[in-house]
């Protein structure tokens, strides 16, 4: 087989330079990677920090702004997936996409089904026993005719990896690959890769969880703001050096101190409970304070807000306002009652694209500009331009629509926008993601000043630098329920993130 | 001070007409055109028969606009114009009832129709389903309150609702006053400005605080009673209740909306082109009549013109972006 011919210990792969921006900001800067045969390399670095991004880029999905791959030495390109394939670079999605009413068989030969000696058609006896053999590969031993649909989702992470495997991959990419599936069936995904290690398979793993690096990773890469900051041996480094390797410096330069929170509480939450998503959350938050929360993609965070906001309705709990037990069913009761909130999603949630810019910002206040149902188009426009101008808001006229904005533009349109209805309760949902340098100070200059008007700020984020800087406690969430309430002046980063990580 | 971008505002508005201005230009060109070609499509009389036969199909337009931009659709616009236009009927014998009658009835059967859409479509199901449903189901009513035949013996308050005043076609002046009011609402008040927050990002409409449901039931309801209105209209112009009529109506009143620059998917667009859309329509319909093509050949022309103007539209868009 071809794969004997690579001996472990030679560079496999190396990628040298990347750079990357989507819309204005850079999401990778100058990463250069290499890879060996046989070897397991993890891959770290915050939510942001460009893992998936560099390994997107390697998959073919995206190609680089700037930077060369090679493959053995060699110069190579790729533009699409089945480009990158053919090099023998294959990724595992963190969601799997496989066809779920297809048959193990047709899932595994998708696009390259053997043909028998009628033109066209399938030979049924070929691809039953291709697809058996590349099950035989992981040692997997179910039937190539159960449909996709009853596999449990290690099952199907099994069938991506073999048929990987089958198609001669030499590098792996695996997106958390552990994010979906059982502790029991992690082993199973261990062996695997043991498996293919010993084929002198190379592996890149993504993940955040500290004790399956130590577990299965020969190499530890760490990637912050897109930027390179280490590559070790795995028995080099232990939990806290690998997370102080992650978090690494602070963003001191960029924002004003926090100020004094109030002793008045204005938002109570308690025991809220979401099935699936949340459970038993309690927290208060004071007039003037900035309340982080802090935790990783998934741990409930943006649910938690979207509860308290009326987007999505919990199960129980109950949450107070100013004092009053508080009846949330949707984003105009919650708004009524002086709470707003930039979601995380700007594209879904945020902006109505085709809008113009004028009419995104007073669509959420519109009340305000009205006289009965008629709209006071010059009370409008002079509110308008009056938050261009506060907000620092680049546009060419109020008239462009807002899909045509930067991503940081379009960030400061739904604050202005959220903010436009004054509300005295704040919910900011990772408020500067996908936004340059430059709006994100602006964004905490804005926070700052929502503050010491004596309006409370919740801000989530998954920069923890900014967390630090901004707020004066933090709630860490992980899994769905708070893991720890922290005062920001007596706690670090690296404890944020300890407590952060799924234990 | 004025404000420094009044200058790309005008800019930007000015791109906006040009579009517009894209649909007038061929209405213009294929008028000047059929003109040299058979003078009598210029007369007044012509004219103003052009004018009368979009009305119906541009009342309807109008309705439709306000549901696509939410980024629905209704099927449902011919059936409930002949289910309408037959209750109305009913109602519109000589000597019985008062105009006022029939007109109140034909526009509230009309309203039920699109509200009953707009329930079922908020409670889940979506639009094209939705209104295929109701669109056999006013279709089965029509038949079963007429008994299947046509519905006659009109009042001639009822008859005169086709007629003109002054030289103008009623069914004219209605639908100016229709639309008139239709753009009025979509560009000056806060529902306008909510129904193309909805048809643009139903999820970030909510998230403002948006009613989405009670926007879509306005759009459908209002839809609704346009339908209606135009059923009597129909009614009306025919002289009886057709429990057959406006077969294919939703088609060409999507067709103008569509061709008018309003966006399938919904939050942009608006009722001018929608009444540019159905006047190109018209005139090309008028013009193939007078030049005695066959309406066999009409259809065929009729398709390709739809087709192409979206495309040439989506064309020019793409090059914009």
């Amino acid at each position: 087989m071809a794969i004997e011919t690579t001996l472990p210990d030679r560079p496999l792969f190396q990628a040298a330079n990347i750079s990357k921006s989507f819309d204005g900001t850079q999401a990778l800067t100058d990463v250069s990677l290499t890879i060996r045969c046989g070897e397991v390399h993890a891959l770290m670095g915050e939510n942001g920090a460009g893992k998936s991004t560099l390994m997107k880029i390697l998959a073919g999905l995206f190609p680089a702004d700037s930077g060369d791959v090679y493959l053995d030495g060699r110069k190579v390109v790729h533009h699409s997936p089945f480009q990158a394939m053919q090099h023998g670079i294959a990724m595992i999605h963190q969601e799997l996409m496989p066809i779920l009413d297809m048959t193990v068989a047709e899932n595994l030969l998708l696009g390259r089904e053997p043909v028998g000696r009628i033109p066209g058609v399938i030979d049924r006896r070929v691809a039953r026993a291709e697809a058996e053999r590349m099950l035989g590969l992981l040692q997997l031993d179910f039937p190539t005719d159960r449909r996709m649909r009853t596999l449990s989702v290690a099952q199907m992470q099994m069938v991506e990896i073999a048929k990987a495997l089958g198609q001669n991959a030499r590098i792996v990419i695996m997106d958390e690959p552990t994010a979906a599936i059982s502790n029991r069936e992690i082993d199973a995904l261990f062996a695997a890769i043991r498996s293919m290690k010993a084929r002198g398979v190379a592996v890149v793993y993504i993940t955040h969880k500290m004790d399956e690096v130590f577990a299965i990773a020969d190499v530890v890469t760490v990637l912050r703001d897109g930027c390179h900051v280490a590559t070790r041996p795995a028995t080099e480094l232990n939990n806290d050096t690998l997370i102080e390797l992650m978090v690494g410096r602070e963003l001191r330069e960029l924002l004003p101190k926090p100020c004094e929170a109030g002793e008045a509480i204005a938002l109570s939450v308690r025991h809220l409970t979401r099935a699936g998503s949340f459970r038993n959350i309690s927290f208060d938050l004071k007039c003037g304070e900035v309340l982080g929360i802090a935790g990783l993609m998934g741990a409930g965070r943006t649910e938690v807000a979207s509860a308290i906001f009326g987007l999505k309705l919990p199960d129980s709990g109950e949450i107070v306002v100013h004092g009053r037990p508080a009846k949330i069913r949707s984003a105009a009761d919650s708004m009524r009652l002086g709470i707003g909130m930039v979601t995380e999603d700007r594209k879904g949630q945020g902006i109505v694209p085709a809008m113009s810019v004028a009419h995104n910002v007073t669509l959420a206040a519109l009340d305000a500009y009205c006289t009965g149902p008629f709209i006071r188009r010059k009370r409008e426009r002079a509110a308008v331009d009056e938050n261009l101008r506060t907000f620092a808001i680049r546009t060419s006229s109020r008239g462009q629509p807002v899909g045509e904005l930067s991503g940081g533009n379009q960030q400061k349109v739904v604050i202005a926008k959220t903010l436009l209805t004054n509300p005295t309760i704040i919910l900011l949902d990772e408020p500067t993601r996908g936004v340059d340098i430059g709006a994100k100070a602006e964004i905490y200059t804005i926070v700052a000043r929502l503050a010491q008007q004596g309006r409370s700020v919740i801000l989530i984020s998954s920069e923890l630098p900014e967390i630090m800087a901004l707020c004066d406690r933090v709630l860490v969430m992980r899994q769905g329920t708070i893991a720890a309430e922290l005062a920001v002046a007596k706690t670090t980063q690296e404890e944020i993130l300890r407590y952060a990580m799924p234990v | 001070m004025p404000c420094p971008s009044d200058r790309a505002v005008s800019l930007s508005r000015l791109r906006a007409w040009i579009k517009q201005f894209g649909i007038l230009a061929a209405i213009v060109i294929i008028a000047a055109t059929l003109g040299c070609a058979k003078p009598t499509f210029l007369t007044t009389t012509n004219l103003v028969n052009v004018a009368r036969q979009i009305s119906i199909n541009g009342i309807l337009g109008v309705g439709v606009t306000l549901v696509l931009l939410t980024g629905g659709v209704d099927l449902s616009l011919g059936s409930v114009v002949a289910l309408t236009g037959v209750i109305a009927a009913c109602f519109a014998h000589p000597g019985v009832y008062p105009l006022c009658v029939p007109l109140i009835l034909g526009i509230a059967a009309g309203m039920a129709c699109g509200a009953t859409n707009g329930l079922v479509i908020t409670g889940g199901v979506p639009p094209f389903i939705a209104t295929l449903g109701t669109m056999t189901v006013a279709r089965g009513l029509a038949q079963v309150i007429s008994d299947g035949r046509p519905v006659s013996n009109m009042s001639p308050a009822m008859i005169r609702l086709a007629g003109d005043v002054g030289g103008i076609p009623v069914p004219v002046i209605i639908l100016a006053a229709v639309a008139l009011a239709a753009w009025t609402m979509l560009t000056n008040t806060r529902l306008g400005r909510h129904i193309y927050a909805v048809g643009g990002n139903e999820n970030a409409a909510r998230a403002s605080g948006i009613d989405v449901r009670r926007v879509k039931m306005f759009a459908y309801t209002i839809c609704g009673a346009l339908t209606g209105l135009a059923g009597i209209v129909l009614a009306a112009r025919i002289n009886t209740g057709q429990p057959n009529a406006g077969l294919a109506y939703e088609l060409d009143a999507i067709a103008a909306v569509v061709i008018g620059g309003t966006s399938l998917s919904g939050g942009a667009g608006g009722i001018g082109g929608t009444i540019l859309g159905a006047l190109l329509m018209g005139v090309i319909n008028n013009g193939l009549d007078l030049l005695n093509v066959s309406s066999y050949y009409q259809q065929i022309v009729k398709g390709i013109i739809i087709v192409g103007a979206v495309w040439l539209d989506r064309r020019s868009s793409r090059k914009e972006g």
